[in-house]
């Protein structure tokens, strides 16, 4: 017990918390955008994908850290529009839509990958962000590893929370938005465009989803691998239900997750030696089936969620 | 104006006609990344075609690779039927896959009338267990099955690893997370001769035709159908829905087992965590392909093991990628789902804008 207390307490176990949560606030945000639009988005897994080679590649190619931010996000936005064109105005399946935008998305950013470099057997490494080193504040106890020696980038997603929490709150358009996923009727009523909003709405979140991405060979490594992404996207998908498609509320859960994956990582070193270390691998995954089983009865569904919607058909 | 209307009656045609016609537009889009690749595409498609038709064995080599995904794409098929969304094949499969080197590689002292059909059994009745799981979830806490299948998938796998440098390890295999193998007389008899292709796919063949009765022609078709179309409905006609999602649920679940079985027990011998390069999610595909028809899954395995099998010796002449495969599978899957929206609706140009109710 006194092992755990010692994790608990030290300022490396928040700092991994927090960096791991990371790639899983973009995602989270990025998903729920979209479900609170009335859409859903298993596209996400293949536009982490995306986002990973992509943003990782323009900085390889010499476009720049943030360069390689505003490509990563534009080819997120990309498969986003994609998925949007199905969904929306075609109507077609949103799980089936989405799951064919994943299988294209990876198979379209491991093409690419293997084609410029074919046969490399250790992948070039980019020079990533690095920690934030701020005067006074990063020198902090406690709170300057925790907080303000983590890179741009999650002080970018930290932020994206709180202009999400805004807009959806405070702005015509965020009621707007929310309304679309309700009840679109009504929307259209106003002489808004249920097209427009969803549309925007699911490229906006793409584009979110692939800077989780590229969080993770721009900042948590420094090259791309296959498999690196691992189910991350999936997670999202659990986390925006067990958030109940609340911005405030989806920080709360990828910085949960973020906390238990960077225990497990740990106990996995303490412990190794009594439980195979894959009982902790698994742990992050099974804690996202519970957190759904917990959420489900009470989820508070965007009503239109999963409903085409088309002009003049009521 | 352009407008959107819903058409009466499909064109009989259509059924047959888009899936045909997506698996063309994508292998004809895949001369894109051919292109780019620096290759030509006139050339790349000859090599694919060599790959496949060239010789008896490249052919054999197809049905080798078209025989897991026929059970998977009947396990999406009929699952999807259902609306019920099983995203865990990948998962079950390896399930079933575990189940088959658990009971197959010597822990029974059976002969092999006995041990081979026991060996289906138990992979069957694995994969059934880690779809029915999920759908008691959703049933009783309404815990959404598409993600929880996805997750499960990532879970088995690691859960995979565990039993393969644990309990399921072959102790001859100097520390390597491979299983022991299946014992000879626990083995899919092979069809031809110095060809790897196994019974396996007369079992896959015959469970195609069984679904494809079942689901036209039985009471259990007609409830997963009016179960799958209005579920609503059903209920007010009396069907028990949850009853009937279980049933397919393990139908579902048991035909991705039989995949894995089908790898180990008929091709590899053995169990390692790289069994299975995504069977599991070229199912979905497979299944979307065939419309969700049992005897559309045949062929539509076939088409996607063609590109698989020559995509992969187009890239050992051409140098290309053999992602390529991965890239057609994919657009074919967005291309039929494109078709299937052009078989529902019509577009129609019109000069005025259309009267809204």
């Amino acid at each position: 017990m006194m092992d755990l207390l010692t994790i608990l307490l030290s300022e490396s176990f928040w700092a991994a918390s927090l960096r791991i949560a990371t790639p899983l606030i973009f995602g989270v945000l990025g998903a729920l955008i979209c479900e609170r639009a009335g859409v859903l988005n298993l596209g996400i897994e293949g536009i982490f994908v995306v986002g990973a080679m992509c943003g990782w590649m323009a900085v390889w190619l010499g476009a720049g850290l943030w360069g390689g931010i505003l490509v990563a996000a534009c080819a997120g936005a990309f498969f986003g529009l994609l998925h949007a064109i199905l969904t929306v105005p075609l109507g077609l399946s949103q799980h089936v839509s989405g799951l064919g935008i994943t299988l294209f998305a990876t198979s379209v950013s491991y093409f690419t990958y293997r084609t410029a470099l074919p046969s490399v057997s250790s992948p070039p490494r980019i020079e990533p962000f690095q920690p934030l080193d701020l005067p006074i504040l990063s020198d902090l106890p406690f709170l300057g590893p925790v907080l303000f020696q983590q890179t741009a980038l999650t002080w970018l997603a930290l932020a994206f929370v709180a202009l999400v929490c805004y807009v959806m709150n405070r702005t015509a358009l965020g009621v707007a938005l929310q309304a679309v996923g309700d009840n679109p009727n009504s929307v259209d009523a106003q002489g808004l465009s249920v097209y427009g909003l969803r549309i925007g709405a699911i490229v906006a979140g793409s584009a979110l989803m692939a800077l989780g991405g590229a969080f993770l060979t721009m900042s948590a490594f420094d090259a791309f691998f296959f498999g690196m992404v691992n189910g991350r996207g999936w997670v999202c998908i659990a986390l925006v239900i067990f958030a109940s498609w609340r911005p405030g509320k989806a920080l709360f859960g990828a910085l949960l997750f973020g906390a238990f994956d960077a225990l497990q990582v740990r106990l996995q070193t303490e412990m190794g030696a009594l439980v195979p270390g894959q009982v902790f691998l698994m742990a992050p995954y099974i804690l996202s089936i519970i957190a759904l089983v917990i959420a489900a009865r009470s989820a508070d569904y965007p009503r239109a969620l999963l409903t085409p919607w088309f002009k003049g058909q009521r | 104006m352009i407008r959107i209307e819903p058409r009466a009656q499909t064109p009989r045609a259509f059924a047959l006609g888009i899936p045909v016609l997506s698996a063309i537009v994508a292998l004809a889009l895949a001369a894109i990344p051919l292109i780019f690749a620096g290759a030509n595409p006139i050339v790349a498609y000859g090599e694919m075609f060599k790959g496949v038709f060239g010789s008896l064995f490249a052919f054999s080599e197809m049905l080798t690779r078209a025989t897991p995904l026929m059970f998977t794409g009947l396990a999406a098929a009929l699952a999807f039927r259902a609306k019920l969304w099983n995203i865990g094949a990948e998962g079950q499969l390896y399930l079933g896959a575990m189940a088959a080197v658990a009971i197959g590689s010597g822990v029974l002292d059976v002969s092999g009338v006995v041990l081979l059909p026991l060996i289906i059994v138990c992979g069957a009745a694995a994969g059934a267990v880690g779809m029915a799981a999920p759908t008691y979830l959703k049933v009783r806490f309404g815990a959404d099955e598409v993600v929880t299948t996805l997750l499960l998938n990532f879970i088995i796998l690691i859960f995979l690893q565990m039993m393969l440098e644990g309990p399921l390890q072959d102790p001859m295999s100097l520390g390597w997370p491979q299983s022991a193998p299946v014992l000879d007389h626990g083995m899919l008899p092979p069809l031809m001769e110095r060809m790897r292709v196994h019974s396996g796919l007369i079992l896959a063949l015959v469970l195609a035709g069984v679904a494809q009765f079942m689901l036209a022609r039985s009471v259990w078709g007609f409830k997963l159908r009016a179960v799958g179309e209005n579920a609503a409905a059903a209920r007010h006609a009396g069907i028990n829905v949850k009853r009937s999602l279980f049933g397919v649920a393990v139908i579902s679940g048991g035909l991705a087992g039989l995949a894995g079985v089908s790898e180990v027990a008929g091709l590899k011998g053995y169990l390692t965590a790289d069994l299975s390069p995504g069977f599991g999610y070229t199912g979905i595909v497979v299944a979307m392909l065939a419309g969700l028809s049992p005897m559309g899954v045949v062929v539509a395995a076939l088409f996607i093991a063609s590109v698989f099998v020559g995509a992969d010796s187009m890239s050992r002449a051409m140098g290309v990628s053999s992602f390529l495969a991965d890239l057609v599978v994919s657009m074919s899957l967005l291309c039929v789902l494109i078709g299937g929206f052009l078989a529902k609706y019509r577009i129609i140009r019109s000069n005025k804008a259309g009267a809204t109710s």
